[in-house]
């Protein structure tokens, strides 16, 4: 910061730095002496505040903080070390998803969605089909194979959007070891993702009327394999940090928030369920068909960041429990359609990899270049105009990791989405900050947001 | 959506209750040149979920009945009841919203404890009742979801906040405000929450234009969506 003297002050100018602040040094320009403050010795400033009025201080932390998960902005008031007000400061990573979808056609809205929660895509892409679904009256018509690769590939994705939480978590309460065998594991779901869907963050996977394509030859082979090696090295979690005390000394009683908290802010997911309420919308709305599956719902009753930290781990057990269920039953079922049979809705073509990369398959693009003009025309039409889907609203909702993830959906009848609006749980939940936080200490703060799990590109879309 | 005006007479005798949306004519959304195809002169109306009539179905007569007993003024702040793809919207005048939500939230036989915000939604052809904000509505104790929706004219964009009933609106409201300039009247701090503070107009709004650029790509110009055709 520059701050610069009076002029036609040369007296001034020339005088010696009266201050003596080695931290705010000073040099004569003709404009007036020029000071360049570049830091602080705290312990001064404190004995400065100290001596203020109100006694309290506010700092500003982030939005480029290595501890907001993101470009999270916190503005805490500070009195000592005792934080008495929190304030969150967002829409630094809002990209105007919700504004673009209205000018796409439904099809291509999941390659937006996918965007917003980056560590959730398949549940942003998963609720977003269900409600243009919903739209159409096809939920019935969606075949069991991609019901089954949907709830296979979100469960997958729970593991290593969990996996994130625990790792950034326990990196900003200083266990780096947590972090580096975190994203060691959530490299193999990542693969997984892409060996399945062709790419590892944002896939555009799920379809209005089913997925974009079957899982590939090896895929169930591969899944197995992950889920067997993840089934052992979920344990190290379990050993490396329950009982480990630091960890405890970090988190237990520290983000408190109780079953009244979360329903007046809205709050849902791991959060909720650390309050002892086991209220999971695969349990107690089953979508998709979940109520097929064996899996149970984790709850503690300390509503603390020990608790919501307990609760993922035992989630990504029970995640692979589904997991498990799903890949016997796609393998016990066979080949089958992953796409409503239905050819004004269904994408024409599925996907292969050619020389130059993933595209259309080689024998869809010979029929249509080579075998029937129908067909082209068909295809064009529904790649560039899409289908209309009449008119109405819904409101459709998931469990994702971080909660309910909810859409709001309005068509007018028109191809393109008259208005989607997401209820990301990342959004809701940040507004537990304040209520968290109070009367705790600075570094209570970290460890609380780290608990709420906020991914900010769901925060902001 | 075009700005057509809704021409009532439209709509086929004996279906008062539809809500028209638009009325569209011709296809492939191609108003200029020649219409070699003869669909030009093809009209559709389009028009959403009339307004739904006794019995409802399953429990959504329990709570509209608990909702009757537990607001006297029931007829007069209920709208219109719509019941589509399974769910229940009651559509609520908006000087009896809060009080509405409040019974809501708070009847032994309703208990729609948690809000999971509120959407806006722009009608530019809806005349006098363009902005729209739509709450779903969570009940933990009967496991049930329905929707509540307000609507405000375009020249008076006031709906009372709901920030007391359930604080998770805050910022609910404040996104809605942000992106449609409804004015939530009783909430403690409306500022914008996504864009810059001093940000000008409301962007999720259809008079809001996308601002995309054009793009060139291996010598092509390629349009930015908001100029692309549109279809009908």
């Amino acid at each position: 910061m520059t701050t610069t003297g009076p002029y036609d002050t040369q007296d001034l100018n020339d005088a010696p730095d009266a201050s003596g602040d080695p931290y705010a040094e000073s040099r004569p320009t003709a404009d007036g002496r020029v000071y360049t403050v570049s830091g602080g010795d705290w312990d001064a400033f404190a004995a400065e505040a100290a001596e203020m009025a109100e006694g309290s201080l506010v700092v500003n932390m982030g939005p480029q903080h290595p501890s907001t998960h993101g470009v999270l902005r916190l503005i805490l008031q500070l009195e000592g070390e005792t934080v008495t007000d929190t304030r969150c400061g967002i829409g630094y990573l809002h990209t105007g998803i919700e504004k673009n979808l209205e000018f796409r056609t439904w099809t291509q809205g999941v390659t937006f969605v996918t965007r917003m929660d980056y560590l959730t895509p398949f549940y942003n892409e998963t609720a977003y089909c269900m409600g243009v679904e919903r739209l159409l009256g096809i939920t019935d018509e969606v075949p069991e194979r991609a019901r089954l690769i949907r709830i296979l590939m979100m469960e997958l994705n729970r593991i290593s959007s969990h996996l994130v939480c625990i790792a950034t978590g326990g990196m900003e309460i200083g266990a780096l070891t947590v972090m580096t065998i975190g994203f060691r594991e959530r490299e193999l779901v990542l693969d997984l993702f892409e060996l399945i869907t062709g790419l590892r963050l944002n896939h555009a996977y799920v379809r209005p009327g089913g997925v974009a394509n079957d899982l590939p030859v090896d895929g169930i082979e591969k899944i197995r394999d992950f889920h067997t090696l993840m089934s052992k090295r979920v344990f190290d979690y379990i050993k490396l940090c329950n009982e480990n005390p630091i960890f405890k000394g970090r988190l237990v009683d520290v983000g408190y928030l109780d079953l009244a908290g979360c329903m007046a802010l809205g709050i849902t997911g791991p959060i909720l369920r650390s309050t002892g309420l086991p209220w999971d919308l695969r349990k107690t709305q089953p979508y998709l068909g979940y109520d097929e599956f064996e899996f149970d719902v984790p709850t503690w009753d300390t509503c603390d960041a020990y608790g919501r930290f307990r609760i993922r781990l035992e989630e990504m057990v029970e995640s692979l429990r589904i997991v498990k269920q799903v890949v016997d039953r796609l393998e016990e079922a066979g080949p089958g359609p992953v796409m409503v049979d239905d050819p004004k809705i269904a994408w024409p073509a599925q996907l292969s990899i050619g020389n130059d990369g993933q595209g259309n398959s080689r024998a869809h693009i010979n029929k249509i270049m080579n075998e029937s003009m129908e067909a082209l025309i068909h295809h064009f039409k529904l790649v560039t105009e899409g289908f209309s889907v009449p008119a109405g609203q819904v409101y459709s909702a998931v469990e994702s990791p971080r909660g309910e993830l909810g859409v709001v959906m309005a068509s007018d009848g028109g191809t393109r989405p008259y208005r989607v609006h997401y209820r990301d749980p990342s959004f809701t939940n940040l507004q537990a900050v304040g209520a968290m936080c109070a009367g705790a200490q600075v570094a209570d703060v970290i460890a609380a947001v780290a608990s709420i799990d906020p991914v900010m590109g769901g925060v902001d879309r | 959506m075009s700005d057509d005006e809704v021409t009532p007479d439209v709509v086929p005798a004996g279906t008062p209750t539809l809500d028209v949306v638009d009325v569209r004519s011709g296809m492939f959304g191609a108003s200029d040149g020649g219409d070699t195809s003869g669909f030009g002169g093809l009209v559709r109306t389009i028009s959403v979920a009339p307004a739904a009539s006794r019995p409802y179905g399953g429990w959504f007569d329990e709570v509209a009945d608990s909702l009757e007993q537990a607001y006297p003024q029931f007829s007069e702040a209920i709208e219109k009841v719509v019941v589509e793809h399974g769910e229940l919207t009651l559509h609520i005048r908006r000087e009896h919203l809060r009080d509405v939500a409040q019974v809501l939230r708070d009847d032994a036989a309703l208990r729609f404890e948690m809000c999971m915000g509120v959407s806006g939604v722009h009608w530019p052809g809806d005349t006098d009742r363009e902005l729209h904000a739509v709450y779903p509505l969570l009940s933990f104790t009967h496991n049930r979801r329905i929707k509540i929706e307000v609507s405000c004219p375009d020249t008076d964009p006031h709906i009372p906040s709901l920030y007391e009933v359930y604080p998770t609106n805050d910022w609910h409201e404040r996104e809605t405000y942000d992106f449609f300039g409804i004015i939530f009247d009783g909430h403690p701090s409306l500022s914008r929450i996504e864009m810059p503070d001093d940000w000008p107009g409301h962007p999720q709004r259809k008079d809001y234009s996308l601002g995309g650029i054009p793009v060139e790509y291996k010598g092509a110009e390629i349009a930015p969506p908001n100029e692309r055709r549109h279809y009908s």
